[in-house]
């Protein structure tokens, strides 16, 4: 049976976030043929309906009110609903983000609803879709599936490939009036500490430094080695603990969970909470003075040595190869 | 002030893990509290010696959890409650815990509710705002910091890194991020007064709950490992040719640079 499926994109900075784009290619899978709606919520958000559409969005429903130009459960979940009401799906799917990970509950529950979190794959189609979701800090995954009733998912960032951009596909934009009122948290201040260029969470290739780094002077070969190779730096607790680098840059099971193609880590252990965050990346590479350090055994390629030697040694690699000519 | 935290008992992820027929074997595994409640604990027991009033540990699953339960009294927690539905439920999802236990904290007043931020097993991250939706009361996820100021509440939220200050007002739940605080181990004489501490054993029975209306709306299937991966390859000689073929394999083997 064909089914309506709702899905809500996500902004950042004004510009959409691909996982946002991932929740469409998530539902078309669900709806088997049925109406993907996209939902924009926010203080000014008509002018990203269009690349909803073209990322495979059948039409986009937005909600815009001062109140929502920051993200409040209270706000964000009184505009969802009212979109819910007049929608009426079978399905939802939302990013696993900080912002799906506070929201999707609160809305799981409103609706007296399952709720599958952090689904990494999706097996069949419609009805008889199954859905996969790491479990176990990352060391097993279970498939789950609905009984029935409305599906709800969050998806993580990463996984599930987005169609591709059709800029002359075209949908129906309307948008939905909603009162806003009775909100119980109020932001008074916000310190953003995420770093400019690429979107930790959305890179294709990352560069991790760990408490090995050693200083703050120690992330820039590291930095440099990303900029080369169009990917992010970022870094392990033991790193941000050591105020080598920003919070931000956290990655695993407290920080940001990451499925980028190259995951590089240097100088980082590979704690089970820290592997949490990326056991699941396509490749992995370790460089580690340590041959017994556990990010080896989930290291496709390993080198035993001093990082100071090596990734200044990579840069210049990298260097050659991007100066040849292509083959 | 009324303080809940909410504890669950987890497999220790540290550990190996062994799947056998589509289930995770418990036999002989490190069962521990979630290394987040343990934060949520502190936190109860910091806002109670601050504030005055009382904190209770509830946990919800089987016997087993009494351990759990009594290692946060012997941190200082003042009561603990165990809702065991061993013999009533073989399957259970987040919409049954957080069902099952907002039914038993909808009529205790409760002022502030510490829950963990996610469970490193089941790892949803469903339980604590769901528990605070059903109950009405507000809620805010992953926080490093809590003050509060007779019913105003300022609490620092870690969002992906970036820190955002609320502003809001009790009743409140809240879920504990890494950072909040530096959880106590237990005395030893925390340990022997735990074992005086009142720990209230209850069942769906007893909070007027149905199977039925607990019942799971998502079914688990299969469980499995991740496909075994081939070995990595360590590679081996001078580290300038290491680095080159390394250099090499992730262009042409790989194809990821
Ligand atoms: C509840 C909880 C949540 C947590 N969440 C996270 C999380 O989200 N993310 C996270 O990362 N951690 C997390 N941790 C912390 C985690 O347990 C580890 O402490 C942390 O990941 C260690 O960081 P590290 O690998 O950089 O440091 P270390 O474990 O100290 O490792 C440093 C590594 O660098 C290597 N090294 C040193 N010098 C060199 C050199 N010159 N060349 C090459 N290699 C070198 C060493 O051999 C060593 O393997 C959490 C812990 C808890 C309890
Ligand atoms: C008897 C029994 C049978 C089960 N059967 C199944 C099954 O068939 N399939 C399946 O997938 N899962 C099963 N579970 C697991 C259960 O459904 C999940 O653990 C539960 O839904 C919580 O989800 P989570 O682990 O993702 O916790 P999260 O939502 O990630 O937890 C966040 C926080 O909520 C609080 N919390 C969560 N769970 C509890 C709890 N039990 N007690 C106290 N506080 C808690 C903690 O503060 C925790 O830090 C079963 C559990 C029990 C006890």
């Amino acid at each position: 049976m064909s089914k309506n499926v709702l899905v809500l994109g996500e902004a950042r900075e004004g510009e959409l976030r691909n996982v946002s784009f991932e929740t469409i290619a998530a539902a078309k899978t669900i709806s088997e043929g049925g109406t993907v709606t996209a939902v924009l919520l926010g203080d000014s958000v008509e002018n990203l309906a269009q690349e909803m559409v073209q990322y495979g969005a059948d039409r986009v429903v937005t909600v815009e009110h001062p109140h929502l130009k920051q993200y409040t459960s209270d706000a964000y979940s009184q505009a969802f609903m009212a979109v819910y009401e007049q929608e009426k799906p079978d399905a939802i799917v939302l990013g696993h983000t900080a912002l799906g990970k506070d929201l999707s509950p609160k809305l799981a529950s409103k609706l007296s609803s399952g709720l599958i979190s952090d689904v990494t794959k999706i097996e069949g189609e419609g009805d008889a879709a199954e859905f996969i979701r790491p479990i176990y800090s990352g060391k097993a995954f279970e498939k789950v599936q609905s009984k029935g009733g409305l599906l709800f998912i969050t998806i993580r960032p990463n996984n599930i490939e987005p169609l591709a951009k059709d800029e002359s596909r075209s949908g129906d934009v309307s948008s939905l009036s909603v009162d806003i009122t009775n909100l119980r948290s109020v932001i008074a201040n916000v310190v953003r500490k995420s770093t400019e260029g690429v979107d930790l969470s959305e890179a294709k290739v990352i560069i991790a430094g760990g408490r090995g780094v050693k200083s703050e002077d120690g992330f820039k070969p590291l930095e440099e080695l990303a900029h080369l190779l169009g990917g992010a730096v970022g870094a392990s607790r033991g790193a941000c603990d050591a105020d080598y680098c920003d919070y931000s840059l956290q990655i695993g099971q407290t920080g940001k969970v990451v499925t980028p193609d190259l995951y590089i880590a240097v100088g980082i252990s590979g704690a089970i909470q820290h592997m949490a965050g990326m056991s699941n990346s396509k490749v992995i590479v370790a460089i580690n003075k340590d041959p017994e350090a556990n990010i080896f055994k989930v290291a496709d390629y390993g080198i035993v040595g001093d990082l100071f030697e090596v990734v200044p040694m990579m840069i210049e690699e990298v260097k050659k190869l991007k100066g040849s000519p292509a083959v | 002030m009324n303080i809940y935290a909410l504890v669950k008992r987890t497999f220790d992820t540290e550990e190996k893990i062994v799947v056998k027929n589509g289930a995770i074997q418990e036999d002989g595994a490190e069962f521990i509290i979630n290394p987040y409640d343990e934060y949520a604990v502190e936190e109860a027991i910091q806002v109670r010696d601050e504030h005055g009033g009382e904190v209770t540990v509830l946990s919800l699953g089987g016997e087993d959890a009494e351990k759990q339960l009594r290692t946060a009294l012997a941190m200082g927690a003042d009561k603990a409650v165990l809702i065991n539905t061993e013999d009533d439920l073989d399957e259970m999802d987040e919409f049954s815990a957080a069902k099952i236990i907002s039914e038993y904290l909808k009529d205790k007043d409760a002022d502030l509710i510490i829950a963990g931020n996610v469970a490193i097993d089941g790892g949803s991250g469903q339980v604590g705002p769901r528990v605070a939706e059903l109950l009405g009361i507000n809620y805010v996820t992953t926080i490093t910091d809590l003050k509060i100021d007779g019913t105003s509440a300022t609490l620092v939220r870690d969002v992906e890194g970036d820190s955002e200050t609320i502003e809001t007002s009790l009743p409140l739940l809240v879920t504990a991020q890494q950072g909040l605080n530096e959880p106590r181990y237990p005395s030893l004489p925390g340990i022997m007064k735990a074992k005086k501490k009142p720990l209230e054993e209850l069942e769906l029975d007893d909070l007027d709950l149905d199977e039925e209306d607990v019942e799971a709306k998502t079914k688990t299937i299969d469980i499995f490992m991740p496909p075994e991966k081939a070995a990595g390859r360590v590679l081996e000689g001078d580290i300038s040719d290491q680095v080159s073929e390394l250099v090499n394999l992730l262009n042409k083997e790989a194809k990821v640079i």
